[in-house]
């Protein structure tokens, strides 16, 4: 296993500066109270490029994706040799049909049955589209 | 290969994730800064869904003392000799390498919830603009007279977040005599982790069985009973331990005598025993108690199930097994991971100014071994209610294994390894 290496401190970032225009300006980084989150959200309105383009849809299907990631892997990336399947590139078709059978108790499972009762038509499909897009 | 190479081979299978770097465009010096305290489930999952969510535009550091990540869950097969410390240990390199998290290794020392900045162990402090704890979970020494000394002294070793006392806890068990007697004392619920108590006996149970089958196994329960998938362990402990493992409800540890290995109940008859594993009450991780958060029952911390920010204090977000959880959801490293999600996703939406998702979800996931080779689950999904603003088990969905199997082992390594890789990978 590799060490963590010693602590650093400071606000260096670890990605480096590309001259971008983000959005989010730190009120840390600033006197106290210069800026506000009103004040961050207006900059951001005219900055534009927001997040790379991701928007308020985009955050809330990654987010309901994640509820995947524990078992299947982030974004349906499981690991090598896992007995639970890579989800990430699925066909959207076999996604909703393999679900539909778990929730219907037609296809085997040991815990996929217990899990696919638990997400409604429109979030299963909302899943199949995101996982088909992932690579 | 033996059971132990077998179970090995298991659980390390393959270390490496398949997970992009994920590196921002945008970032720049004034990125706004989230602070994450604490590098277990929930708070490594936080560092690196920030980062994710936010397309690397947010400025993430990432506080544990810990020099590496060790698993709590899969840490009763180290107390079965079936794995070692180190098949369940994870570097926190990936965090920052693969997506670009700023570690520091320090403990803090204080939170400035007004000032909005952490003090560190080490000195110094660090301003933020939003800031996740994740404390885990602090022993109620309290609770149980002698218990703090006992296990001062390494007489009484609770193993009850892993690490060397998890060792500490095999070898105890390995001394111990062809004949000797191990005992579990069970806290009342909430506790972290509701099977593995109920796991680390048959785990104990197997070990004896198989080298000292004069042995027994006691669980003594402040429950009235076993408190998750009470049928399948009760069953796997009729198939496959008989007489070595006796359970006792209504056991509630009240003081213990460290050198003559004695447990006192408030109402049940003194246990004597060979090696003795009293789990203590827990509650809220010091740092949460230490900052006033944890305001129910002077215990867990209370959060806004939207954002899992806490009720007493803006900005702050506080994950894991802290927290007053939600109705019928237990306290576990799955749940920990999965509030993390939720919270990292209020967080960029928080800061973009972006409407919060309506209708976050959570699932769960626990699996338990109940001997070296079959493994059972329990297993949830759980949608926010708006009305009752709490997350509530979606209904028909969730259950337990039919019945206990070889083929779940499988699904239980899986399960360890892709979550270690969400989180750390």
């Amino acid at each position: 296993m590799k060490q963590v290496p010693s602590a650093h401190f400071g606000t260096t970032p670890v990605v480096p500066d590309r001259g971008g225009r983000g959005p989010w300006r730190a009120a840390a980084a600033r006197r106290p109270g210069a800026l506000t989150l009103a004040a961050i959200g207006v900059w951001a309105a005219m900055g534009g490029a927001v997040a790379a383009a991701q928007t308020p849809a985009d955050l809330q299907v990654r987010s309901l994706a994640a509820t995947c990631a524990a078992c299947h892997g982030t974004d349906g990336n499981a690991v090598a040799s896992s007995a639970t399947p890579r989800l990430a590139g699925l066909d959207q078709d076999t996604f909703l049909r393999e679900m539909h059978e778990f929730r219907e108790g037609t296809r085997p499972s040991t815990v996929m049955q217990q899990i696919a009762k638990g997400f409604n038509d429109d979030q299963t499909e909302r899943l199949a589209k995101y996982f088909a897009g992932q690579k | 290969m033996n059971r132990r190479e077998v179970v090995r081979s298991l659980v390390l299978g393959s270390a490496t994730a398949g997970v992009p770097a994920c590196f921002g465009i945008w970032t720049r010096r004034s990125a706004a800064k989230v602070v994450v305290v604490g590098g277990g489930y929930g708070g490594a999952t936080a560092a690196k869904y920030l980062r994710l969510l936010s397309n690397g535009t947010l400025d993430v550091v990432l506080i544990e003392p810990a020099p590496q990540f060790i698993s709590a869950p899969l840490s009763n097969l180290v107390v079965g000799g079936l794995l070692q410390l180190t098949d369940l240990t994870v570097s926190y390199e990936g965090l920052r390498r693969r997506h670009g998290v700023t570690l520091i290794r320090d403990h803090v020392r204080s939170i400035d919830a007004v000032g909005r900045s952490v003090s560190l162990g080490a000195g110094g402090s660090i301003r933020y603009d939003k800031l996740v704890l994740s404390p885990g979970i602090d022993p109620m020494w309290g609770a149980i007279e002698g218990l703090e000394s006992a296990h001062a002294q390494g007489r009484i070793l609770p193993a009850w977040t892993a690490g060397p006392e998890t060792t500490g806890l095999h070898a105890q068990l390995a001394a111990m005599r062809d004949g000797g007697i191990f005992a579990i004392a069970i806290p009342e619920t909430p506790y972290r982790c509701p099977p593995a108590p109920y796991e680390r006996a048959s785990l104990a149970a197997a070990y004896l069985l198989r080298y000292k089958p004069k042995s027994k196994v006691l669980v003594l329960d402040a429950n009235q009973d076993v408190v998750a998938m009470a049928g399948l362990f009760k069953q796997a402990w009729r198939d496959l331990y008989g007489d070595i493992l006796e359970y006792r409800n209504h056991c509630k540890a009240i003081s213990v005598d460290g050198a003559a290995g004695t447990v006192r109940f408030e109402v049940a008859d003194d246990v004597t025993a060979d090696v003795l594993n009293v789990l203590p009450p827990v509650r809220a991780g010091t740092l949460a108690q230490q900052a006033g958060l944890a305001n129910v029952n002077a215990r867990w911390c209370e959060v806004d199930f939207l954002t899992f920010e806490s009720k007493l204090a803006k900005h702050i977000h506080i994950l894991g097994d802290s927290i007053q959880a939600a109705p019928q959801s237990p306290k576990s490293g799955h749940m920990a991971n999965a509030h993390a999600k939720v919270a990292a996703a209020a967080i960029v939406a928080e800061l973009q100014e972006w409407p919060l998702d309506p209708a976050p979800m959570l699932t769960n996931t626990c699996y338990s071994y109940v001997s070296a080779e079959e493994v059972i689950h329990s297993a949830a999904v759980y949608g926010y209610h708006a009305e009752e603003r709490t997350f509530k088990p979606v209904a028909g969905a969730g259950g337990v294994s039919p019945r206990r199997s070889v083929s779940e082992a499988q699904f239980a390594t899986a399960w360890a390894h892709n979550i270690w890789a969400d989180m750390l990978g």
